[in-house]
Parts: structure tokens; C-alpha cells; sequence
């Protein structure tokens, strides 16, 4: 399967298992939503360019945001964590540079450490920016800070589940042909 | 001129992010005025058709519930028959005015309107709902919407044949209510805490409440018509910086399953509206 069909499939997926499994699961807490769709931007292929990246999260956060009926709150903090992903990924990437002889982000091309922190710091910035727009329409600082710690920590076990059952196989490129 | 194109291109990554970003954040402050804008409209018929097909599986499984509240409903509807009150003696027969029943069929106020609940959500801090009912089934913008068992919401968005509702559990909803035993009027908002309960303000100190108390809408409310149950008094909350009381109220709808409502169509709506904004004009 080509990687754009892929993509476009994921795409689909993830917007519909957010509207339709996650947020149908019932409320458990004020502070706790399930989020899990902003995985597929941390799924994209390296190679793409920053232009189009920070597109491709601008029009898949405004689809989320058709089903819920809030034009623009999480296109923003898509857009956000499109555009800071490569500027992650030039820290984290190891000199033998696996950006080039793998498809996407993953445990086998980036490694364990560098794999986890990527998710955790896109993940925690990503919803640090959604809760703070909510947070400037109503909402008060501890709502802010709660929120932020509770919905980061279920979605990175959520991410954990989701790595875990869908082990995706990475393969090695080698560019000597 | 040539040192502005070179500094756009320069950092045309990080101007276009901020465009985006300056949409976006357009499109979710702006949101209450411009519809148009993010192409709501168009949005709603399609994420509808989406929900559409999701309702027509999770139906099934509410089937039970649904039957339930609405033999729940015809019962109550049974009980307010006129066949039922009947008096012994002739003296006290039950006389209907037929002319105000049959003939003046114009003195309707409230028209209701059955529809589908397709899609909801309750997890959010902005909850809606959609129905299957739209611009086609004369639905318009502020029009109320209740279940069988209360008040659910209000029309916002409109398209050909979905509708969007903001629900009670949004934080920015608002709809004015009276407490059962003795008129005194309130505000009900949702302070995103928890779905099961909202909140009633505005109600003086000196009235009498307590725990179990019956809250209704209000006649002043112009989208819903009076009485219509919206919930119980919870837990009375004794705020000493104020000279109001902060009610803890358990809406008598049950947001989780949902299936069928009624959309209220107030025929005297744009008058009554038109009025008042000149009115306020008037004075100003």
C-alpha cells in the first residue's frame, strides 16, 4: 500500500474513532477527555515538507472540528504541533540519520527514549494549547492546569494501547542501489 | 522591496503557520456571528449524513429506552384527555369553548415538531446536538428543543436537513426558569463540572427552597412555552458573599440516550423579538 493511501485511510480512521468510540465513552471526570486523533500528524512521514505538514494539520484539526461544532480550536492546536514536529524530530534523530532510511516516526526508526520523548513533549504541548483556548473563553487556572496533566496523561496511555496493538513494521532503506 | 521577498521567503514557514493560526483562531472567536465563514452550513449536512449512519447502529440498542419514555409520555398524555374529568352532576358539566379549540386554530403559539437525534456529545465543555430535521423541516435558529422528560436545548445552525443544538451542557447556554412553588424566576448555566448536574443563579435568599424542589420554564422564556418540567433542586447551596442562592439542580433529561425530541416553533417569535429591539433602541 502506498504511503499517501495509507495516509488517507488513517486519516479517516482517526477523525472517526475520535467522534465515535472516544467521545461517546461517558464523562469520567471534568479534567479527563480521551483524546487520541492528533496521533496520526505524529504518524506522518518524515520526508514530507514543513509547508504541507503544517497544512495537513490545519485541515485535519478543522474535520474534528465539524463533528464537534467548534470551527478552529482544534485546527489551532493542530497546526501548532504540525509545525513544531520537525524541529522535534532535528533534536531528538540520532547522527546515523534515521529520517532518511525510514518512512515515519516510530520505535524501530527513532528509537525507545528519543520515540517517547517526541510523544510526550508534542502530546503535552498539543493539549496545553486546546485547553488554553477553552481556558480563554471560560474556565479557571486550576480547570487549566488540571485538565492539561489529566487529558496528557490518559492520551499517552492511550497512544501506549494504540503503539502496542498496531505494531507498525518500519523498513530499513538503504539509499546504495 | 526586493529585502521584503527575501525575508518572505526567508520565513514563509513560519508565516504561513501564523496565518493558519490567525484563521483558526478567527474562526473560533468569531464563531457565535459568522457561520458562513468556516462553511458551517455545509459542515452540518455532511458530518449529519456521518451521524446519520452511525444512529442507525446505536439505535438499536436504545430501543428499550425509548419505548420506555414514550409509552412514559402517552400515559401522561392519556391523563390530560378531557374524557378523564368527568363530574358526577350536570351542574358541573365540562364545558369547551369551541370556537378558541377548533375554528381560531391561529391562536397556537407553540407548534411542535417531532425529530431525530442523530448525534450528540456530552464529554465536551461545548456539547451539541444534532437532529434530523432542518432548514427543509421548517427549522430555524433559536428555537427550543425538549424531550419527553425536559428542556434539552436550543437551535443554533441550521442546514437543508440537519440541525445543531446547543445543549444545556454548554457553558455558554443559558435559559431563564422559574421554581415551581413560587415563581421566582432564575438563570440555568452549565459550569462544565459534571454532566449530571447544572447550575441555577439568581434566586433570592429570602425565598424558601428545598432539596427535591421542582424547577419549570419560565413564561418570560420566549423559545420554550411555560411549565415544561426542566429539572429537581439537588443540593441548596448557601453562598455567604452573596444575596443569591446557587442551586444545584438534576435535569430531568438524560443527555446519554436521547433519541426523539420536540422542536418548538414560537409562530409569535420575530414579533415579539422585533418589539423589543426597538424598544431598546428607542431608549438608547
Amino acid at each position: 500500500m502506498s504511503v499517501l493511501l495509507k495516509n488517507i485511510i488513517r486519516f479517516a480512521l482517526f477523525i472517526l474513532i475520535q467522534v465515535f468510540v472516544l467521545f461517546k465513552v461517558p464523562p469520567l471526570h471534568r479534567f479527563i477527555t480521551p483524546y487520541l486523533y492528533f496521533l496520526f500528524i505524529l504518524w506522518l512521514p518524515f520526508n514530507l515538507p514543513r509547508f504541507s505538514l503544517t497544512t495537513i494539520g490545519f485541515l485535519f484539526g478543522l474535520s474534528l472540528d465539524y463533528f464537534t461544532n467548534t470551527p478552529g480550536l482544534h485546527a489551532a492546536a493542530c497546526t501548532l504541533i504540525a509545525y513544531v514536529r520537525p524541529f522535534i524530530i532535528n533534536l531528538l534523530i540520532s547522527q546515523e540519520g534515521s529520517d532518511k532510511n525510514y518512512t515515519s516516526p516510530s520505535i524501530t526508526s527513532m528509537g525507545w527514549a528519543p520515540y517517547a520523548t517526541y510523544v510526550v513533549v508534542l502530546t503535552f504541548l498539543h493539549h496545553s494549547y486546546l485547553v488554553f483556548l477553552e481556558w480563554m473563553s471560560f474556565g479557571s487556572f486550576w480547570y487549566f492546569l488540571g485538565k492539561v496533566i489529566a487529558t496528557t496523561a490518559v492520551s499517552l496511555l492511550l497512544i501506549l494501547v494504540t503503539e502496542l496493538l498496531f505494531y507498525r513494521n518500519e523498513k530499513f532503506r538503504t539509499n546504495t542501489v | 522591496m526586493r529585502n521584503v521577498f527575501l525575508f518572505i521567503r526567508r520565513y514563509f514557514n513560519f508565516l504561513f503557520f501564523l496565518v493558519l493560526q490567525v484563521v483558526a483562531l478567527s474562526f473560533l472567536f468569531r464563531y457565535n456571528k459568522f457561520h458562513e465563514a468556516a462553511f458551517l452550513t455545509v459542515a452540518t449536512e455532511v458530518t449529519g449524513g456521518f451521524n446519520k449512519k452511525y444512529n442507525n447502529v446505536e439505535y438499536y440498542f436504545q430501543l428499550k429506552k425509548t419505548n420506555d419514555s414514550l409509552a412514559k409520555d402517552n400515559v401522561r398524555m392519556h391523563q390530560l384527555l378531557k374524557e378523564n374529568y368527568e363530574a358526577p352532576g350536570n351542574e358541573k358539566k365540562l364545558i369547551v369553548d369551541t370556537v378558541k379549540i377548533d375554528s381560531l386554530k391561529k391562536i397556537q403559539k407553540y407548534y411542535f415538531m417531532d425529530a431525530k437525534v442523530v448525534g450528540s456529545t456530552t464529554a465536551l465543555q461545548t456539547n451539541y446536538i444534532t437532529i434530523h430535521r432542518g432548514a427543509a423541516q421548517n427549522v430555524k435558529p433559536n428555537m427550543g428543543v425538549v424531550s419527553s422528560q425536559g428542556i434539552v436545548g436550543t437551535v443554533v445552525n441550521v442546514s437543508q436537513n440537519y440541525a445543531t443544538v446547543m445543549s444545556l451542557l454548554h457553558r455558554q447556554y443559558k435559559v431563564v426558569v422559574k421554581l415551581k412553588n413560587n415563581n421566582d424566576r432564575g438563570t440555568i448555566e452549565w459550569d462544565g463540572l459534571s454532566p449530571l448536574f447544572v447550575t441555577l443563579k439568581d434566586i433570592p435568599k429570602s425565598v424558601k427552597v428545598t432539596k427535591g424542589d421542582t424547577v419549570l420554564t419560565s413564561p418570560t422564556s420566549s423559545l420554550f412555552p411555560a411549565n415544561i418540567m426542566v429539572g429537581t433542586v439537588y443540593e441548596v447551596v448557601d453562598d455567604k458573599t452573596s444575596n443569591f442562592y446557587t442551586l444545584k439542580i438534576r435535569p430531568s433529561t438524560n443527555f446519554f440516550n436521547l433519541e426523539y425530541v420536540y422542536v418548538i416553533e414560537n409562530q409569535q417569535y420575530d414579533e415579539q423579538k422585533k418589539l423589543e429591539d426597538s424598544t431598546r433602541k428607542k431608549f438608547q
